[in-house]
């Protein structure tokens, strides 16, 4: 338990690091998650080609290949970062944004077709239809997987703790080389920090689920 | 076909996507060539550096490398449904001890990073990489399929419960007899789909040493020097996504080929917790 206690000040900071971490991709993800399934239902075809095969790939990527490729291979190719945290930030919001697309547009295409047309024939603008009609419906679908998506980033990050970033996982993998004593503490207190933000989060999303949900 | 977003497109309209498409599509075309140019500035092009797949040597670490990824990866799965499957049961057990500390048990489980209880496994039990690894993907696996097996039984309509308790079978009777059954069909691509996650994760035994496909390339490009770690990752990588993209479809062929059949089929039921999908 001590060991806990003697370095809180690494679990904090790491733990401050997983949050940043985690806000800048999610943040990231979500713009660039929203283009691309925009891109996927739009009438354009080169866009919707790209956004797919995009998606396609990266959900069959293993994210530890992901950070590979940003921390190890993109500094031989002559990238290089001043911190990796921008590499771990590249290999999340990368991976992460084509699991937002799919729940974008999946959101989407939850709307009845009718809603929209009968929103068109009344005479509604493009923008109206999708402002006033499609997405406030398409919002109640999306938000609940969303909110999942981001719990995955979060534990996701972990990731980053094996190349050179010293979040949560960084921490506890230093603390438990130099504690080798003491491990089972030393990770119990990760585990503790991870489970501080993911519980939480899990529970917002069932009460989210619950409030929005709406019979199909 | 007229989507929820636009109608069926008229000429005009055609008109306007054709050129949006070719302006689209050489605008894409133009990003991918800037960045092939910029690797061929590198020399990545130069045969030398692809040279190395002639050694054969090379073909046989990527090959050793495939064999531990799949083999973590099955024994993980054959392990992880069983004991999914008696978690679930205890999950949704009548009997509050049992239900409660499982709910809590699931939650912590579905809360960690996987690579945490690789690594707790690792350190705290000193196993060997491998066992590491089987153990933090099945704790972590297991917790989902009985999550996802349990969104199944949920979604059965209660009469199959209360007949089956009606004509005198014991509750855990009719959950194997009545329920399960339809449960695990109908949640089949939600399982599938979980398997490519699960084999995805295997990736995340290059932290905890397991010497499987990514460790291999990290191995050889150590060996090789760093002027081929490109090549020899730019193989492994689609070899990797190679085998989850099959998994996938897998899981696509059987979704569609459960809606075909009306009674017992596929039904989708959103699953707290699991984002994929």
């Amino acid at each position: 338990m001590d060991v806990i206690i003697d370095n809180l000040p690494a679990y904090v900071d790491g733990f401050l690091r997983t949050l940043f971490l985690s806000v800048v991709s999610g943040i990231f993800a979500l713009i660039f998650g929203t283009l691309l399934a925009a891109a996927r239902v739009s009438p354009i075809a080169a866009l919707r080609g790209f956004s797919m095969t995009y998606v396609e790939i990266v959900r069959n990527t293993p994210l530890t290949i992901a950070f590979f490729f940003a921390a190890v291979v993109l500094p031989r190719l002559g990238v290089t970062f001043q911190q990796f945290e921008v590499a771990a930030i590249i290999a999340l919001s990368a991976y992460t944004s084509a699991f937002i697309a799919e729940a974008v547009r999946s959101g989407v295409n939850s709307v009845p077709v009718g809603q929209a047309e009968a929103a068109r024939s009344i005479g509604m603008k493009f923008s109206q239809v999708l402002n006033l009609i499609i997405l406030p419906q398409a919002l109640r679908t999306v938000i609940p997987p969303m909110i999942n998506i981001l719990i995955a980033l979060v534990k996701n990050s972990s990731v980053a703790g094996a190349f050179y970033v010293l979040e949560l996982f960084g921490y506890g993998r230093q603390l438990a080389n130099a504690n080798s004593d003491e491990v089972l503490w030393v990770l119990v207190g990760v585990a503790f920090f991870y489970l501080l933000i993911t519980v939480p989060l899990g529970y917002f999303a069932n009460l989210v689920e619950r409030k929005v949900a709406i019979a199909r | 076909m007229s989507s929820v977003l636009y109608d069926v497109p008229g000429p005009k309209a055609r008109r306007v996507s054709l050129i949006g498409s070719i302006v689209g599509g050489v605008a894409i075309a133009g990003l991918l060539w800037w960045a092939v140019s910029i690797l061929a500035q590198q020399g990545i092009f130069e045969p030398e550096r692809w040279a190395v797949f002639q050694i054969p040597e090379v073909w046989v670490l990527i090959g050793n490398g495939i064999v531990a990824t799949l083999s973590a990866a099955a024994l993980a799965a054959v392990i992880a449904f069983p004991l999914g499957l008696v978690l679930c049961l205890m999950r949704i057990s009548d009997v509050a001890w049992i239900r409660i500390p499982t709910r809590i048990v699931l939650e912590l489980l579905r809360g960690m990073p996987v690579v945490l209880m690789m690594f707790f496994v690792l350190l705290v039990f000193a196993t060997a990489p491998f066992a590491a690894v089987v153990a933090g993907l099945v704790l972590y696996n297991s917790a989902i399929f009985a999550e996802i097996i349990r969104a199944g039984i949920q979604s059965l309509p209660k009469g199959q419960r209360e007949a089956g308790l009606a004509i005198g079978l014991t509750s855990f009777a009719s959950r194997r007899n009545i329920e399960l059954p339809q449960a695990i069909r109908r949640m089949l691509p939600s399982l599938v789909a979980q398997l490519v996650v699960l084999l995805k994760d295997t990736s995340l035994g290059y932290i905890v040493s397991y010497e499987e496909l990514l460790r291999k390339v990290q191995i050889m490009a150590d060996f090789l020097g760093p002027d081929y770690l490109f090549p020899v990752f730019f193989v492994a990588a689609a070899i990797y996504i190679a085998i989850n993209f099959s998994v996938s479809r897998l899981a696509i062929w059987i979704e569609k080929r459960g809606s075909k059949k009306a009674a017992g089929g596929v039904v989708h039921v959103p699953v707290a917790g699991i984002p994929v999908k």
